[in-house]
């Protein structure tokens, strides 16, 4: 995920075509995407998750391959679910430090469910990709087989 | 019992050394407070009157004796009253002497809770937790929470099907889900699969119920928009029949719709139930077409496997010491003191019958004088570790009652069990009766109580410890909660009480006639407030006088007697509020000033 320091970031403009903004209680499904290159979605508080279900169905359910950028009041707690929910690029909120973000991805080594971008979740992985679990996941199934 | 996978446990741990990361920039200033505070929420830190309160996750109530040990060393070690700040004592509320400390406490959401660990011991405690792979995750915060289920899920003789494999399945479709961490408010799903509805799966954001179609199919019966606090509303049933490998494709849908439309203007309408209230069919019809599209567009991922069902049950077979159980015919008789009254009523009260003939489910009672309600002592939950490594596989679990169940007790070791439960004080006969209530913690520790709770369910306590009269009494639900939130579930009670505020003072309502939905209760429902509020003396008064009405009406057939809550559903309310009422002015409280209250 790429990360913007507050300064770099330039709203769209109004009426601008390729880059828009959408206000998180906009459908996105609502919205013409053609020509559409960047949706900046809103953040007003970081407790308010709305954005995420936007992000979802703009990467999922409508294919949208453009950058899907979060604005507002973006900290680097949120980042992990942000990119799991189609967001790619993020606007941190003035004066968030942004040293501690990277051990933020690199926390984690899976997730249970599916999401907008890893769409399968852990259960359904084929056991290749399972990285160091694998084995020990395949033996569960074949001990449960053969008992 | 699920068995932790290597992924499972190194989640667990993640999520720990996260939350450490998250402490340690707060402590050092790099987060601010605000930002802080949903994070610790959602790992289960609240800050209460005194001192932070944690709350454990304890999916679908199921707790082996390791995590009964390190929940025993968490109390012993971290659960100190003296290492708090208790400057903050409301002096009208908290009588801080007598605050139970170095305890844990079973909540009415199969969770436990502690209430004096400070703030700047909380990683270490997380640390400690997922050495026996617990956490607090999702225990509080706008999120799904812990999934609940039914204490005997999985010996329970009325069962359609052991709903625990899916209740995994769905904990860890709702452990981290990115899209619906901040929803408008917190998120709670309960499942049962017996026809005795011991999960009170209406009063729930989603309830669901396990069952078999006319083919024999199983699939769930989906419920949505149950919740207690200011607006009691039971779930709406919005599907008849689910398949049961599409629950977390339909419940994406279901939390979906309700994150974009569910109200984020005003938090008393934020849940669920409001939404489902206000646009009624409109709302089903959204989920339904949600969810055709998850099937249809997104190819359903979540479709759950056959493969991974049986993967998950396979960690849910009867444990092995207790498949070749001996033949009731073959097992010695153990002597009990035959002067025992407590013993034969032990048996029938906190035995329940098992799938398996040879094997009971024991309850554990944490209702007993001198200890609030589902309050456990580092000793206490030693003990109980010890018992069920004895008597049960190693396996409790946490009651939606506030006690332990201890699922798969030999028939011919009850007396054994009995003789070392009655010596720790975990043996009172008094499942389902008036003494076992449920409470919340109240004014004492919660800050956002209008009144106590505990000191007024010891004095009700204190008065009907008489077993021959309380059995007398029968079956019989009180539950209180200390504000309108309603975490001690008072809606759902035979008798439920609640605590306001009036002019800086405690005051309680009592209501009458409310239902969980179990067997015993009838259809879930929310009780009837008697009448203005009473003060805090006049309530044992008041509970005497309603179960002396009961007493002079109830019918009788044979040698059982009618229950209270049929008693009072073929009479009404009114002679009960009378006598409620009586019990208002007898004790010459200020009437006039209370007919005024809440
Ligand atoms: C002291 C710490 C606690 C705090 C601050 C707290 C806070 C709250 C709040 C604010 C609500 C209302 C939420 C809403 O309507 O959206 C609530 C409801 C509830 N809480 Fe608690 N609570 C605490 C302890 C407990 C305990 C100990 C239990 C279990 C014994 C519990 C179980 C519940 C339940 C079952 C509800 C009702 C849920 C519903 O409306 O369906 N809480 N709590
Ligand atoms: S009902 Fe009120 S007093 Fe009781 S725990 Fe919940 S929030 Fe606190």
């Amino acid at each position: 995920m790429k990360l913007i320091a507050f300064a770099a970031h330039t709203a769209p403009a109004e009426g601008q075509k390729d880059a828009i903004s959408l206000a998180n209680d906009v459908d996105p499904r609502t919205v013409p995407l053609e020509g559409v290159s960047r949706i900046d979605l809103n953040f007003p508080k970081f407790t308010d998750g709305r954005a995420f279900s936007q992000a979802f169905l703009l990467r999922r359910r409508l294919g949208f391959q453009g950058e899907i950028r979060a604005t507002g009041d973006v900290l680097i707690d949120q980042l992990v679910q942000m990119q799991r929910s189609g967001f790619d690029v993020a606007v941190l909120r003035e004066g968030v430090d942004a040293s501690a973000a990277q051990r933020q991805f690199d926390r984690y080594k899976g997730f249970y469910q599916g999401d907008a971008v890893h769409v399968v979740p852990h259960f359904a992985e084929p056991a290749s990709t399972l990285g160091p679990d694998a084995a020990a996941y395949a033996g569960e199934l074949e001990r449960q087989h053969s008992a | 019992m699920y068995q932790y996978t290597e992924f499972d446990k190194q989640f667990v741990r993640s999520r720990a050394s996260q939350f450490r990361d998250q402490l340690e920039r707060w402590q050092a200033g790099k987060l601010a407070e605000e930002e802080f505070r949903p994070l610790r929420l959602q790992n289960g830190w609240y800050v209460q009157r005194f001192a932070p309160m944690l709350r454990i996750a304890v999916p679908y109530g199921e707790l082996n004796s390791a995590q009964l040990r390190v929940l025993a060393t968490i109390a012993r070690d971290y659960d100190h009253k003296e290492d708090n700040d208790l400057s903050k004592a409301n002096p009208g509320l908290s009588d801080l002497k007598s605050l139970p400390s170095r305890c844990a406490h079973f909540t009415t959401r199969q969770n436990v809770q502690f209430n004096w660990i400070p703030l700047d011991k909380s990683a270490d405690v997380m640390d400690l937790l997922a050495s026996v792979n617990m956490h607090g995750i999702q225990t509080s915060g706008n999120c799904i929470r812990n999934t609940t289920s039914d204490e005997r899920a999985g010996v329970a003789i009325d069962e359609v099907a052991d709903p625990r494999p899916l209740a995994e399945i769905i904990r860890q479709w709702s452990t981290l889900h990115p899209e619906f961490a901040f929803l408008p408010r917190k998120f709670k799903i309960a499942i049962t699969g017996a026809t005795d509805d011991r999960a009170a799966t209406a009063w729930h954001d989603v309830g669901l119920h396990v069952l078999k179609n006319e083919a024999g199919e199983i699939g769930f019966r989906v419920m949505v928009g149950g919740g207690m606090g200011r607006t009691p509303v039971v779930g709406t049933v919005i599907r008849e029949f689910l398949p049961w490998n599409q629950i977390l494709n339909y419940l994406e849908a279901v939390v979906r719709v309700y994150n974009r439309w569910g109200r984020r203007d005003n938090i008393y309408k934020a849940r669920i139930k409001i939404l489902v209230k206000a646009e009624g069919q409109r709302y089903i019809d959204e989920v339904e077409a949600e969810y055709q599209q998850i099937l249809t567009h997104d190819g359903a991922p979540h479709t759950i496997s056959q493969q991974e069902l049986d993967r998950v049950s396979a960690s849910f077979v009867v444990p092995a010491s207790r498949v070749g159980t001996l033949p009731l015919s073959a097992m010695p008789i153990p002597t009990i003191d035959p002067a025992d009254t407590n013993y034969p009523r032990w048996l029938a009260r906190n035995v329940a019958p098992h799938k398996n003939p040879a094997l009971r489910c024991v309850t554990l009672s944490f209702k007993r004088l001198g200890y609030s309600p589902g309050d456990a002592t580092g000793e206490q939950l030693d003990i109980a570790a010890d018992l069920a490594d004895r008597y049960s596989a190693g396996e409790a679990r946490v009651t939606h009652d506030q006690n332990l169940v201890l699922p798969w007790v030999r028939a011919d070791e009850l007396p054994a069990l009995y003789a070392e439960a009655h010596a720790a004080g975990l043996a009172k006969a008094n499942v389902r009766l008036l003494t076992d209530m449920i409470v919340c913690p109240g004014g004492d520790f919660c800050a956002l109580a209008n009144a106590r709770s505990l000191p007024i369910s010891e004095a009700i306590s204190q008065r009907y410890q008489d077993l021959d009269e309380l059995h007398d009494l029968g079956e019989i639900d009180v539950h209180m909660s200390g504000c309108i939130n309603s975490c001690g579930h008072h809606h759902s009670a035979h008798i439920g009480i609640l605590g306001v505020d009036k002019d800086g003072q405690e005051w309680y309502q009592v209501t009458l006639g409310g239902s969980d939905g179990s067997d015993l209760s009838g259809a879930a429902g929310a009780g009837k407030v008697v009448g203005p509020s009473f003060a805090a003396a006049e309530v044992p008064e008041v509970i005497e006088a309603v179960l002396d009405t009961y007493r002079s009406v109830r019918q009788s057939a044979g040698d059982k007697a009618e229950t209270f809550i049929d008693t009072l559903r073929r009479v009404g309310h009114d002679p009960f509020k009378q006598a409620a009422n009586a019990a208002r002015t007898s004790t010459g409280r200020a009437a006039p000033q209370a007919a005024t209250a809440a």
